[in-house]
């Protein structure tokens, strides 16, 4: 069912757990549908330093959100923004069509975590021109 | 390592004997049975020997049992064959909202083609309410079809009970056993069933021959006739399933039902020992657990526990590492992508419907085998707790039209 690397991200995931003093958290999915998850990041300099998920979900969304962090470390804002699902599927080896969405979703967290950082950055930065 | 499989209602591994039969029977029992001749008519007296094990297993008469590939055809058969034959004289079918897909999707099927069906609901346990069954029958109804024990659950309903009101209202009574027979005592004329569907592979048979119990084969008072055939052509079991017999698959079930017969008593009284100890074991040592179904109207062999905060995958996942398989109702392991519609008929909420974990053990399954799931388990379920960000009592955000464009 799941490649090597799948259960490698699954057995051993990186970057596991909730960071108390992230700079931002994107949080996307539905418990409802059987996924949720959370990607925590750090910025410093306009690059990811450091990062983290949680996730609720499946094998593949496990094995996702532990491989976009690994992608995600260290990049700029502008290059994590760039990360599609098939990176994330491809660095995995491959994921069964079904699984594909779970890639979509960890992507997803990862642009929504960079959004809501930028935006509070566009807010603090009203209040200091005030 | 030996693997250790926790699976039995998916599958189960054909007993050695069973397997000696079959192959027995491969070789020297090749002929058909329609033949005149001496190797067709050999062919022909293990087909009717092996009928007659079977029926004795139901207390059922030898021409009542009809041999098809499987469960899914048996109940196929049974509620498309009544409700075409039938159609002038009703149109309204009884289920409930738990049977298992080959009856639901069935009765999903004729309501297309302008069958009304009713689909029961049940309480929390899984229990059809028998007053509401009654209330729901119409001059119209022609068909009651109730699961005998729930294959995601465990629970049993009240056959006996459904088919009193079934006779009381001359309908016909059809129930699912798949999961049943075998397991416990089942009494086709003490229960007033008229069709009854189960499955070779789930009693250490093969896989690929299933039977249908048909009352008075297929004719009734009042009603004559009252089922037509699925498969036509050479007229096979009495023309109501056309096809060549497969004699050694159907001498092969007929040893397994043997050995059901003989080890019943004793294997239910160890299966459910186990499952007992399980749900014990399980529920007093984590915490957010529960049971899933009837406590004590269940089937002996089947546990299922829901985890709050987790996914039923990534537990099944986790196991499959350790060695052990077992079953979870999470859409995540569903061809559909939809949690199991057992669990949200019972009231559960989606979320956690796919916390899911279902465990049914089975002949070969031994106590240590028990001592080492549990013992895999609780760390399993830590981890993936400090994994998920939903926690007791803590008010998490998702983002509600994440739903609309999240494929599924």
């Amino acid at each position: 069912m799941y490649s090597e690397k799948v259960m490698d991200h699954f057995r051993n995931p990186r970057n596991m757990g909730e960071m108390k003093d992230a700079d931002a958290v994107g949080e996307v999915g539905n418990p409802v549908c059987g996924d949720l998850m959370y990607i925590y990041i750090k910025i410093k300099d306009d690059r990811i330093d450091d990062i983290s998920f949680q996730t609720f979900g499946c094998g593949a969304a496990i094995a996702t959100s532990s491989m976009i962090t690994e992608l995600a470390k260290g990049k700029t804002l502008d290059e994590a923004m760039k990360i599609t699902r098939d990176d994330i599927a491809g660095s995995l080896d491959g994921l069964p069509p079904i699984k594909m969405h779970c890639s979509n979703l960890a992507s997803d967290g990862l642009r929504k975590a960079i959004e809501n950082y930028r935006a509070k950055q566009k807010k603090e930065l009203n209040i200091a021109k005030e | 390592m030996k693997y250790v499989y926790l699976d039995y209602a998916a599958t189960t591994p054909m007993d050695p004997e069973v397997i000696k039969e079959i192959e027995k029977h491969y070789r020297e029992t090749y002929g058909n049975p329609s033949s005149f001749h001496t190797i067709g008519q050999n062919a022909a007296q293990i087909l009717e020997k092996s009928r007659e094990t079977v029926a004795s297993l139901i207390n059922a008469k030898t021409d009542e049992i009809f041999f098809t590939s499987s469960g899914t055809e048996s109940d196929n058969l049974a509620i498309k064959g009544v409700a075409f034959k039938n159609k002038e004289r009703g149109n309204h079918i009884i289920t409930s909202s738990i049977e298992h897909h080959a009856v639901q999707h069935t009765c999903q099927y004729l309501e297309k083609q302008g069958f009304k069906v009713s689909y029961l609901p049940v309480d929390e346990y899984g229990l059809i309410d028998l007053k509401e069954l009654e209330e729901t029958i119409t001059n119209k109804t022609i068909l009651i079809s109730i699961i005998f024990a729930n294959n995601e659950i465990g629970t049993i309903e009240p056959i006996k009970e459904i088919g009193e009101i079934a006779k009381k209202h001359d309908l016909i009574f059809h129930t699912d056993a798949v999961q049943t027979l075998g397991k416990v005592p089942i009494d086709v004329e003490e229960m007033n069933i008229d069709l009854l569907s189960a499955s070779a592979h789930k009693l250490y048979g093969p896989k690929g021959v299933g039977l249908l119990y048909i009352r008075g084969h297929g004719v009734r008072k009042r009603w004559g006739k009252y089922i037509e055939p699925l498969l036509h052509g050479g007229g096979h079991e009495r023309g109501l399933r056309s096809s060549t017999e497969n004699v050694p698959g159907i001498a092969g079930f007929a040893k397994a039902v043997e050995l059901c017969k003989r080890n019943m008593k004793e294997e239910s009284e160890k299966l459910i020992r186990f499952r007992d100890k399980i749900i014990k074991e399980i529920t007093e040592n984590i915490e957010d657990v529960y049971l899933n179904g009837h406590y004590t109207k269940r089937l002996p062999n089947n546990v299922n526990l829901g985890f709050r905060y987790i996914e039923g995958e990534s537990i099944i996942l986790s196991l499959d590492v350790e060695g052990i398989a077992a079953s979870t109702g999470s859409a995540c392991s569903s061809k559909s992508l939809e949690p199991s519609h057992v669990l949200l008929a019972i009231g559960q909420k989606p979320e956690d419907a796919h916390g899911s974990l279902r465990i049914t053990t089975g002949r070969y399954t031994t106590e240590a085998d028990i001592d080492y799931f549990l013992e895999k388990l609780p760390p399993i379920i830590e981890k993936l707790r400090k994994m998920s960000p939903l926690k007791k009592g803590k008010k998490y955000m998702f983002d509600p039209t994440y739903e609309t464009n999240h494929h599924h």
